[in-house]
């Protein structure tokens, strides 16, 4: 490790050469010509040559820039040098960052009471945060890379949006039912992918999603195809409506009816959901299960040599995330008061999986940070249009460099004698799918 | 051929495709004895462990094995968490297998699951926090805190498993697999990679195991100061059959297996099984 310390000024300006003419031959038909109809309807051809050059000298300085921070900040594999007052101070903040987080999403209705778009955006980055979660059991324990997730998702969305509006069951039957019904499927997806590992489980996941998706779509007799389900019942605070009836809240409690009730009421409803689902998986960890699926994780072979039913273990991982991903369906289709097949597409498995990888696989504090800067900090850069993507991007590329193993990449031991320390994330393993 | 053998192996073959790892082998292991089985690299050892513990599927012949009850049990019939489950046979590897990112107290804790998993109510009494699965809890704390300190591991605790030292590994590793209570507990090559002194406490470590525990235990080693050392009874393997089986003594005066071992050059063969003792 301390051989390879600091390359040279050859090797920085070698690597920023090679990037230069990668992005030369790149940017040459992308920028460097450009194609018009002309006034006759005949395709002409301009040549931008000075913004090729621009964007090859920023390619060139860049690369550069990002070579000297490397060696500054120290990427993976060499000795970080950071004063032990840092690494001291960071640690007493780590520590307080679940609790202040906490408190402040608690009040987060009182402060911005007024604000309807951030008790929204509020309400959009707790359910990413309680799908993250939900996923992280999956992926981030169990180490069974799913690429399908959004499956359950539309399961428990539509299972609450079609036995409302079909039967008139109330959001509070439904919210179990959703979560067993996207559990069962969630049994029925791992049957097949029981013996595939890495690539393959994360084929045949990703198809399943898709298979969900179309089947949504195609049945049009129950599900109403792309047209959707609509009117679907608001929920209640356990039969009492948050409307402007007279058996409403507001009425009941006297008070001036606001359409804020409602969305503060779905805001703790969310928050409700969340912490049930954090509370839950923190206590299946420390429970025999839970170990089971974090040896998985590590050596399967080893699991099968000390008599863990690995069938067994894996479909309950399977079915334990798919029912979070059920319940925070059913409070999507409440929430939203609309479902289509158009809300549970690949990207939205993509974005919760990044959530969870960006994280650090299994770190519950991680994954509710990611879901934040990912949600959150998308919509921060929304004032940037078309630019917003390229920043995402590079916010991106730059945690790969620095982070590899997501925000929060050590992980916490279930059960301890006298110490309760970190494990490095170099040391855990990350599954074989 | 005596009743007690806990474990007896019936013409076991084992076939690759055209290569015949294991060719109608035929042994005993004693119950609460030290067998030791052994032989040139390459002589199907490992295969005959895997076709025990289940992580392979015999061509022919068949396992016995009697529990102490006189409860007689097929392995060939029994799926690869099963040999472990029902048929109390534990097993560590050639190449460790621990749970590197956990730490050496989970690695014990893993290694109790099925009894934890009962005691958790599957899980439902576990996640309401029942008294019972607290006190089960403990228990298996408690368990797992005796292996570390009789393997020496005690203040590595909390150590991630793949942080500690190769010789550590290895012990804990053993201590993993007695942590399922074993009836039968077969160790591939345990000593290898350890210096002397590590050998020396780790066959102290299994003698104590077969007069504590009343463990059988099947050990593949090619440490002979190990196998001389500790063991009741050596079969020795080569291409797949049996060559000779016997006590240490006996097997190492046998001409058949300084020849497998050392090839015709007899001379080199006694001057290294001195060196042996």
């Amino acid at each position: 490790m301390q051989a390879s310390r600091a390359p040279g000024i050859a090797f920085i300006f070698k690597k920023a050469l090679i990037s230069a003419l990668v992005a030369l031959v790149l940017f040459s038909l992308m920028i460097g010509v450009r194609t018009e109809a002309g006034p006759q309807g005949l395709l002409v051809y301009e040549t931008r040559f000075g913004d090729l050059a621009a964007m090859v000298a920023a390619v060139f300085g860049g690369s550069i820039v990002v070579e000297l921070l490397r060696q500054w900040w120290g990427p993976v594999g060499t000795i970080r040098v950071v004063p032990p007052q840092v690494t001291s101070t960071l640690a007493v903040a780590g520590r307080w960052v679940a609790p202040v987080l906490l408190v402040f999403t608690f009040l987060v209705p009182v402060i911005f009471y007024d604000q309807r778009y951030i008790l929204d955006l509020g309400i959009l980055v707790l359910t990413y945060v309680m799908l993250g979660w939900g996923l992280n059991v999956v992926v981030g324990l169990a180490g069974l890379l799913d690429l399908g997730y959004v499956a359950f998702y539309a399961v428990g969305a539509y299972s609450y949006a079609l036995l409302a509006t079909n039967f008139g069951l109330s959001f509070w039957v439904c919210l179990p039912l959703a979560g067993i019904l996207a559990a069962f499927w969630g049994v029925l997806l791992g049957f097949p992918v029981l013996r595939l590992r890495g690539d393959y489980l994360a084929i045949v996941t990703l198809a399943f999603g898709e298979i969900i998706r179309l089947v949504i779509i195609n049945w049009q007799s129950l599900t109403g195809g792309p047209n959707g389900v609509s009117g679907i019942p608001r929920p209640t605070l356990f039969g009492i409506p948050l409307d402007n009836s007279d058996n409403g809240l507001a009425a009941l409690l006297r008070i001036e009816f606001s359409p804020t009730h409602r969305i503060v009421f779905l805001f703790y409803l969310i928050l409700a959901l969340a912490l049930l689902t954090n509370w839950v998986t923190i206590r299946l960890r420390r429970l025999p299960i839970g170990r089971a699926w974090e040896a998985l994780r590590e050596d399967e072979v080893a699991c099968r040599a000390l008599g863990i039913n690995t069938t067994t273990t894996k479909l309950t991982a399977f079915a334990t995330g798919a029912m979070f991903g059920g319940f925070a369906g059913a409070f999507f289709a409440t929430r939203q008061g609309f479902i289509s097949p158009e809300s549970f597409t690949f990207q939205e498995s993509a974005l919760v999986l990044a959530i969870v990888v960006l994280g650090g696989m299994g770190s519950q504090l991680g994954v509710a940070l990611a879901a934040l800067a990912m949600i959150g900090g998308f919509e921060l850069f929304r004032g940037l249009d078309q630019f917003r993507m390229l920043v995402f991007g590079m916010a991106m590329v730059l945690l790969m460099i620095w982070r590899p193993r997501g925000l929060i990449g050590h992980r916490a031991p279930t059960v301890f004698l006298e110490r309760n320390q970190a494990i490095s994330s170099d040391l855990v393993k990350e599954g074989h799918g | 051929m005596s009743s007690d053998h806990i474990l007896f192996v019936d013409h076991l073959s084992m076939r690759f495709g055209g290569i015949v790892a294991v060719n109608e082998l035929s042994f005993g292991a004693e119950r609460r004895k030290i067998t030791a089985l052994i032989g040139p690299n390459g002589a199907g050892k490992t295969t005959v462990f895997n076709c025990i513990t289940g992580f392979y599927k015999p061509t022919s012949g068949a396992m016995r094995l009697t529990h102490d009850d006189g409860h007689t049990i097929q392995l060939g019939s029994l799926n690869d968490f099963r040999i472990s489950k029902q048929a109390k046979v534990a097993r560590t590897f050639q190449n460790i297998r621990l749970f590197p990112g956990m730490t050496a107290l989970e690695n014990l804790m893993v290694a109790q699951h099925n009894a934890l998993m009962r005691a958790s109510g599957l899980t439902l009494l576990g996640l309401i926090g029942a008294p019972s699965w607290r006190a089960a809890e403990k228990n298996a704390i408690d368990l797992a805190r005796t292996w570390l300190e009789r393997v020496d591991l005690l203040d590595r605790a909390d150590d991630a498993a793949g942080n500690l030292p190769y010789g550590d590994q290895r012990r804990l590793e053993i201590a993993r697999a007695m942590c399922t209570e074993p009836a039968l507990l077969c160790l591939d090559e345990p000593a290898a990679g350890l210096n002397a002194r590590e050998s020396a406490s780790l066959s102290e470590l299994l003698l104590s195991i077969r007069a504590e525990q009343g463990t059988s235990i099947l050990l593949i080693e090619h440490d002979m100061s190990v196998v001389m050392e500790i063991s009741d009874h050596v079969v020795v393997m080569d291409y797949g059959v049996k060559i000779a089986e016997g006590t240490p003594q006996h097997v190492r005066d046998d001409p058949k297996v300084i020849a497998a071992y050392l090839g015709a050059d007899e001379e080199e063969a006694i001057a290294v099984m001195e060196s042996g003792t």
